[in-house]
């Protein structure tokens, strides 16, 4: 597969320990291993402690997962509870 | 028991009354807003604006931001959802805001939020705290009062999840209220009756302002409607406004009540004659007058006598001209003996000349309300009303009119009114329906006699003050206008070379009767002169018979005297001293 070569950097804007981020994240974690294994950084940023950083990465809805690397950047939001949807989102698999 | 219940309802409805508090306010800064909503936008709660495309939602809410900032010192968070941040800044760069000083100054913030549905995927449960904490965000760094959010709707459009949008705008407008900021939310009008596409006047149940623009006749106007306002009164008519180089001004054109001050004091219309007809002194101050006649019967030439005469006071006059340029008027008046230029020069008098046509008639009465505002003039004139009625109805020109004069007699100012009757139309039927409103009704209208055309000047009314029900002609020269009174002879009402006639044959007429009685004169003169010469010979006869007479008695005298000494003296020598005595008897 062509993505193995490619670094993925993730970025996960929670807002405090909601049950939805929580889970947004426990969902990343686990489609990383799965697919991404030793070849992606996630950096989750909380809003409550960091809101300046909402702005600069158009952040209006939590959780949200941003793909700062490969560009174009993605945005996925929500929990991240379709795997799928995830997957093809992150180009990961091909739609 | 009801009759309880009423009369305490009343007892409140005084306690009310007297110690009514006004929903807290915050003021827009916005010309004529805040006299619509009485004073602002409700405090601390969120507005909606709604309209459609293009109808200056956007500009009205950025404005709000940047007045607050530099007016009522209240810093303001603008929230695009539609315009990048130096878009905004570039449009209203042309206003004469500058938006990035202001942002600089933490006095502004401006934040676009980007939402682009193909960079966007859902999956699962989200919410939309993160705009909340950057709005947060955004509010604290600045200390923010004001909060703007436009358009809303376009999350509708970026997410797809409806039930969870609707249930976080709610979120949204009780963190907004939480907040304590005014905001204002704008909304694309949705189809049918709906105020917005998404339903969004649910939510801000407190001020709903729409505005709109319409086209009619080609032309288009924009206006304004405060749908409600919980809890306040307001103004419920549609007012027009106008997006110009100083941003928005909506303006409250119909005052409800008809109790202006009125002035006793008198302005002259510049024509001696005229003012004589008026009472000697012309129209009331404050008043307005209504000049109409037909092409070309000096309708222009007497308005601008009104605003020469006026700036000649030293007080200040603004023209509006719908008809000809103002370097055309100030020409033409030179042929009469007006300079106008130079009261132009002086900065009394400025022309302020548009086509009916260049925008609705609603937008001329904000551009006059604007420019009477700015320049504070002491009369006005509108030459002609006529010609609106090229972008308006009758009715509709009438109803501008009534405000026009409503507002203009609220200022004090003096207008004049000119107004083209046409040949077809019965020229006492009134012009534009405004006669009826005028104080002042003067028509000047040709008289055709002898083959030849004459203008003559009637006052139709003139409220409150003694006027004359004569017809005068009216006439123009190099010298200027001057009226004249016509001819009222056996033959009828003459004007013109016919009265210059009449009054040719009169002198005439004089000139011989002036000779009979000259002659006539004469002749009882020389009568007198020979009769004074006869009464003087005689006089002369009968001095000299009298000086005869006179000396004949002398003489006698003198005789009677001289007798009698010598007899005395006789005597004397006759009887020697004893007589002495006598002598002496004699002698006295």
């Amino acid at each position: 597969m062509e993505g193995k070569a490619v670094n993925y950097e993730l970025r996960l804007y929670v807002a405090g320990k909601t049950v939805k981020s929580v889970a947004a994240l426990a969902n990343l974690q686990k489609y990383c291993e799965e697919h991404l294994k030793g070849q992606y950084v996630i950096e989750v940023i909380d809003l409550l402690v960091q809101p300046q950083l909402a702005e600069g990465d158009q952040i209006f809805a939590i959780p949200t997962l941003v793909r700062k690397v490969p560009e174009p950047i993605r945005k996925i939001i929500g929990d991240l509870s379709n795997e799928e949807k995830v997957l093809v989102g992150l180009n990961i698999r091909p739609r | 028991m009801r009759r309880n219940k009423t009369s305490c309802t009343m007892t409140n409805f005084h306690k009310q009354q007297h110690s009514f508090i006004q929903l807290p306010k915050t003021p827009t800064g916005i010309t004529g807003l805040d006299e619509i909503t009485g004073g602002g936008l409700p405090k601390g709660r969120p507005s909606l604006i709604c309209g459609e495309a293009g109808c200056g939602k956007t500009l009205m809410s950025l404005e709000f931001i940047i007045r607050g900032a530099t007016q009522f010192n209240e810093p303001g968070v603008f929230m695009a959802f539609e315009e990048k941040a130096e878009e905004l800044t570039q449009n209203v760069a042309s206003l004469g805001f500058d938006l990035n000083k202001l942002q600089h100054d933490k006095l502004v913030k401006l934040d676009h939020v980007h939402i682009d549905r193909s960079e966007i995927e859902e999956t699962g449960e989200y919410d939309l705290e993160g705009l909340f904490i950057r709005m947060g965000y955004a509010i604290d760094s600045i200390g923010a009062k004001r909060v703007v959010l436009d358009t809303l709707e376009n999350l509708f459009s970026g997410l797809s999840d409806t039930a969870i949008l609707r249930a976080e705008l709610r979120r949204l407008f009780n963190f907004l209220k939480e907040k304590g900021v005014t905001a204002i939310i704008t909304g694309e009008k949705g189809e049918g009756g709906s105020l917005t596409r998404q339903g969004l006047e649910e939510y801000v149940s407190d001020c709903v302002i729409l505005l709109d623009h319409r086209v009619i006749n080609q032309i288009s106007t924009r206006r304004l409607r405060v749908v409600k306002y919980r809890g306040s009164q307001h103004g419920t008519n549609e007012y027009p406004f106008l997006i110009d180089e100083e941003g928005i001004s909506v303006l409250p054109v119909t005052s409800l009540k008809l109790e202006k001050e009125v002035s006793s004091s008198r302005v002259s219309s510049g024509i001696p004659a005229l003012d004589d007809m008026l009472g000697g002194k012309g129209f009331f101050k404050g008043s307005s007058v209504l000049v109409s006649g037909t092409a070309g019967t000096g309708k222009t030439s007497i308005a601008a006598y009104f605003a020469n005469e006026t700036c000649n006071g030293g007080k200040k006059c603004l023209y509006f001209a719908f008809e000809e340029s103002p370097k055309q008027i100030v020409r033409n008046m030179k042929s009469i003996n007006v300079d106008l230029q130079k009261h132009i020069d002086k900065g009394v008098l400025q022309f302020f000349a548009s086509r009916p046509t260049l925008y609705g008639l609603e937008m001329h009465l904000v551009a006059m309300y604007k420019l009477i505002h700015k320049f504070k003039p002491d009369a006005v004139v509108l030459d002609p009303i006529t010609n609106l009625i090229t972008v308006g109805s009758v009715s509709e020109v009438k109803s501008m009119l009534v405000r026009l004069i409503d507002f203009l007699q609220e200022m004090q100012i003096t207008v004049m009114f000119t107004a083209l009757s046409l040949n077809t139309i019965v020229s006492e039927q009134t012009d534009e329906g405004v006669s009826s409103l005028v104080d002042a009704w003067l028509l000047v209208r040709d008289i055709e006699y002898n083959g030849e055309r004459n203008r003559g000047m009637y006052i139709m009314k003139s409220r409150g003050m003694k006027h004359s029900n004569q017809v005068r002609e009216f006439i123009i020269t190099d010298k200027g206008l001057d009226l004249v009174e016509v001819y009222l002879g056996p033959e009828g009402v003459l004007t013109g070379s016919a009265r210059e006639a009449q009054k040719l044959q009169e002198k005439t007429g004089v000139a011989l009767r002036d000779f009979a009685v000259s002659r006539k004169d004469k002749e009882i003169m020389r009568k007198r002169k020979m009769l004074e010469s006869k009464i003087s010979s005689l006089q002369a006869e009968f001095e000299s018979a009298e000086e005869e007479l006179n000396k004949i008695y002398l003489e006698e005298q003198l005789k009677q005297e001289i007798v009698e000494r010598n007899r005395a003296e006789m005597t004397n020598m006759r009887k020697g001293s004893i007589d002495a005595e006598n002598k002496i008897r004699s002698k006295k």
